[in-house]
């Protein structure tokens, strides 16, 4: 997925001379994740620009060269720092269409590596998703695989509107079942794990049903995408897995006809559950679909404290808690 | 009008394969600078963040009027507490490498910044230091077994699971919990040392920030609060030229010393031989005994080197000269301290070497102890249910119920 996003900043900075890229450490080195990796070499030190160590500056900056006609595309090395960056992004990059009607705009992307799995502690896991689609005036993208991760990162850059683009830090080098104890696999053998050369979009306002099934739908999206398909075999049933892919704008249609279809539904984030994302999913869900439900929707999520280093796997929605879910969500009669 | 883009981007002196240049330094002789009395006005003593206050000289002979006059048993401290550090750190950095532990980061050529300032406050002054302040932990009598049991998360760990290696706290000692978002610490240390004001107390603070982490808006929250209210607090730079992959350029290093950052505010600022024990002993004793006679902050600048990676996450000879350490004007400052005692006649090299076996003996008995209370693959185990304590003075019944449905699901399943 690494390569896929370098990619996409690849042919966007040369498609598009508007196009710039800044963040910590993101030029001479590449990034701390390598996703510009070779960048600055080929395209100079004026559009990919390692940023000083201020969140608030990388994304008050990269409002006013947006305002200037560029299209900034701003790292923010881990979601968990971002937060320096929150009252330019509220106040500001979500609101100034608004507040101008019209007259003036800053298409942002802040890309942004989130989730946890990878030991990082409370300061390197977090998943703030629900916090940014709470907010008016930008838009919220969180990928699951390469193919994905390049196509939207290309809309996003695109787009007239602020997004902010999550990347689960641990997908980055391959897909993740949710299984802790087994090897990690790459993304050679995935089927959304290779990425054409050169330029095309995936659209900002579409889920993407990763596999049909009959028995209950899983909503879903990041990493926990793929441990939803693990869970649904392991538990023996037909599921049909969504991944929202754009958590703002999102895809009512795709989710309404999906559980309109199954009768049952699990929503499942790894972020906390209170006033997380997926109490707006179960919401859709319930009004668009209330007379076909065969069971309460229920919800597998992160609990509802900060994620600890030492009960990682526990904290984490693993495949066995989700299989544990689909199996009382089927109990249902 | 040109068409060409004109910003000024910073650039290191040398990138990978090209020879070091520190000519950029701006070094001054040892002995050279001033020392002004505690009470001097900020605006006579600007000269102190512009200069490099330095005693030892390079026959590591102390010199002038910053000299602590520091006696014998002092200084043989303080270089034990160095070469601890150092050992620590080399255990520690191994044992991740071996998969003990998730993650490490080193003080490397750092270590007179957290002991030789340590040395300079009072029991009762309150640290908020950043994550290479180990040094700090260390001599304030954390306890090497402790240190370790929280980088392991096992059952003896301070923040019982809860956070990465090397985030340690010690209330009892008077060390604040560290912190992994930067300069975060910069407006606590004001706010507390605000309080002692307030209740009337004479104790001070201090915290650190390394060059990269200036660039946070809470570095700057904290000049202005400090300076506005005259705190009583000692804010502090560990300027080891790098943040990760960017030098401190990108900070802005490169226009005018960190230790002049205040200087705008009207705050004293003195930038120290980070690597010279005595200098930075001393300009950390004058900032806190300014402090403590209600003269307000001090902003320290610390040169100094990060003589290894970045942390175990990082592969610095991406980005810079594999021999840059060596070819640091300012030295190692375990060296230079060691020379000095051997030059008072107070040390030998063979004191040196056994020295240095002691403390890797001590280091190596602390970690079969740590490991004793297990590691985060082998047991003894933490509580699991310790997941969802302290997210609140009292435990509310939602976390109550998650906690329970946790345990019945583990339950389940053994
Ligand atoms: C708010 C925030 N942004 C980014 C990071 C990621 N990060 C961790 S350390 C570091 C470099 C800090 O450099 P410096 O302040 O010079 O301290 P040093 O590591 O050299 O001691 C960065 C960018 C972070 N931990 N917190
Ligand atoms: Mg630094």
């Amino acid at each position: 997925m690494i390569e896929a996003i370098r990619s996409a900043h690849d042919v966007m900075l040369e498609r598009d001379p508007s196009v710039v890229a800044l963040g910590q450490d993101i030029g001479y080195f590449g990034g701390v994740f390598r996703c510009t990796d070779g960048l600055q070499e080929k395209y100079g030190e004026h559009r990919v620009i390692d940023a000083p160590i201020a969140e608030g500056g990388i994304i008050g900056v990269a409002i006013g060269l947006g305002v200037n006609g560029l299209r900034p595309v701003a790292e923010i090395q881990f979601a968990d720092y971002i937060y320096p960056g929150f009252d330019q992004i509220v106040s500001e990059l979500s609101r100034l269409r608004y507040r101008s009607a019209g007259e003036f705009f800053s298409p942002v992307v802040i890309r942004t590596p989130c989730g946890g799995g990878i030991r990082g502690g409370q300061t390197h896991s977090q998943s703030p998703e629900g916090i940014f689609t709470h907010i008016s005036g930008v838009k919220t993208v969180m990928v699951s695989n390469p193919y994905d991760a390049k196509g939207l990162l290309i809309s996003a850059i695109e787009s007239n509107d602020p997004i902010i683009f999550f990347e689960p830090k641990r997908i980055y080098n391959g897909p993740f079942d949710g299984d802790p104890d087994k090897p990690a696999v790459s993304w050679a053998s995935h089927p959304r794990g290779e990425v054409p050369e050169g330029y095309y979009t995936v659209p900002l306002d579409k889920a993407e049903i990763v596999q049909s099934g009959e028995d209950l739908t899983i909503i879903t999206y990041g990493t926990i995408v793929h441990v939803a398909q693990a869970a649904a075999k392991a538990a023996g049933v037909s599921a049909e897995i969504i991944d929202v892919r754009t958590l703002m704008p999102l895809d009512i249609e795709t989710l309404r006809e999906s559980v309109n279809k199954t009768g049952r539904c699990m929503v499942a984030h790894e972020a906390t559950r209170f006033c997380g994302y997926g109490a707006e999913l179960v919401a859709t869900v319930q009004k668009e679909c209330f007379w076909h439900l065969e069971a309460p929707i229920s919800r597998v999520t992160g609990w509802d404290t900060p994620y600890p280093h030492a009960f990682e796997w526990e904290y984490f929605p693993v495949q066995r808690r989700l299989v544990d879910g689909i199996r009382k969500l089927m109990e249902v009669a | 009008m040109s068409k060409q883009p004109y910003l000024h981007i910073p650039r290191p002196t040398a990138r990978p394969g090209e020879a070091p240049d520190f000519s950029y330094l701006n070094l001054s002789p040892a002995g050279a600078v001033e020392r002004p009395p505690i009470d001097a006005r900020a605006g006579e003593i600007e000269y102190l963040a512009l200069g490099l206050v330095r005693v030892l000289d390079d026959d590591h002979v102390a010199q002038g009027p910053w000299d602590p006059n520091l006696d014998k048993d002092t200084l043989v401290r303080a270089l034990r507490l160095m070469v601890l550090t150092r050992a620590y750190d080399d255990r520690m950095q191994r044992m991740q490498r071996q998969g003990k532990i998730t993650f490490y980061m080193q003080a490397l050529g750092e270590e007179a910044v957290s002991i030789g300032q340590g040395l300079a406050f009072e029991d009762g002054d309150m640290m908020f230091p950043a994550y290479r302040n180990q040094g700090l932990y260390i001599m304030r009598d954390t306890g090497l077994v402790e240190m370790m049991c929280q980088c392991l998360s096992n059952s003896r760990d301070m923040c019982k699971g809860r956070q990465m290696p090397i985030f340690y706290q010690n209330a009892k000692k008077n060390l604040f919990t560290i912190s992994g978002n930067l300069a975060t610490q910069y407006p606590h240390a004001v706010g507390w040392a605000m309080g002692a004001a307030i209740k009337g107390e004479p104790n001070i603070a201090a915290s650190w920030v390394g060059d990269g982490s200036t660039a946070e808006a809470d570095f700057h929250y904290a000049l202005t609060f400090a300076a506005v209210y005259n705190a009583p607090v000692i804010l502090n730079v560990t300027n080891n030229q790098w943040a990760i992959s960017t030098f401190q350029g990108f900070a802005g290093g490169d226009r005018r010393p960190f230790a002049a950052r205040g200087l705008g505010l009207g705050m004293p600022g003195i930038r120290v031989d980070g690597n010279d024990l005595l200098a930075v002993y001393a300009a950390t004793r004058w900032a806190a005994d300014r402090a403590r006679n209600q003269g307000g902050p001090t902003l320290i600048e610390l040169v100094t080197y990060r003589g290894g990676a970045h942390s175990t996450s990082d592969d610095p000879s991406r980005y810079r000269p594999k021999d840059e350490w060596s070819s640091f004007p300012l030295g190692d400052p375990v060296d230079r301290l060691k020379q000095h005692l051997v030059k008072l006649g107070h040390w030998s090299e063979e004191e040196q070497t056994s020295l240095e076996e002691e403390m890797k003996a001590t280091v190596s008995e602390a970690w079969k102890e740590a490991v004793s209370y297990g590691t985060l693959t082998e047991p003894p185990f933490l509580d699991v249910s310790l997941m969802f304590e302290d997210v609140f003075a009292e435990m509310p019944d939602h976390l109550a119920r998650q906690r329970e449905k946790l345990l019945r699901m583990r339950g389940e399943r053994s």
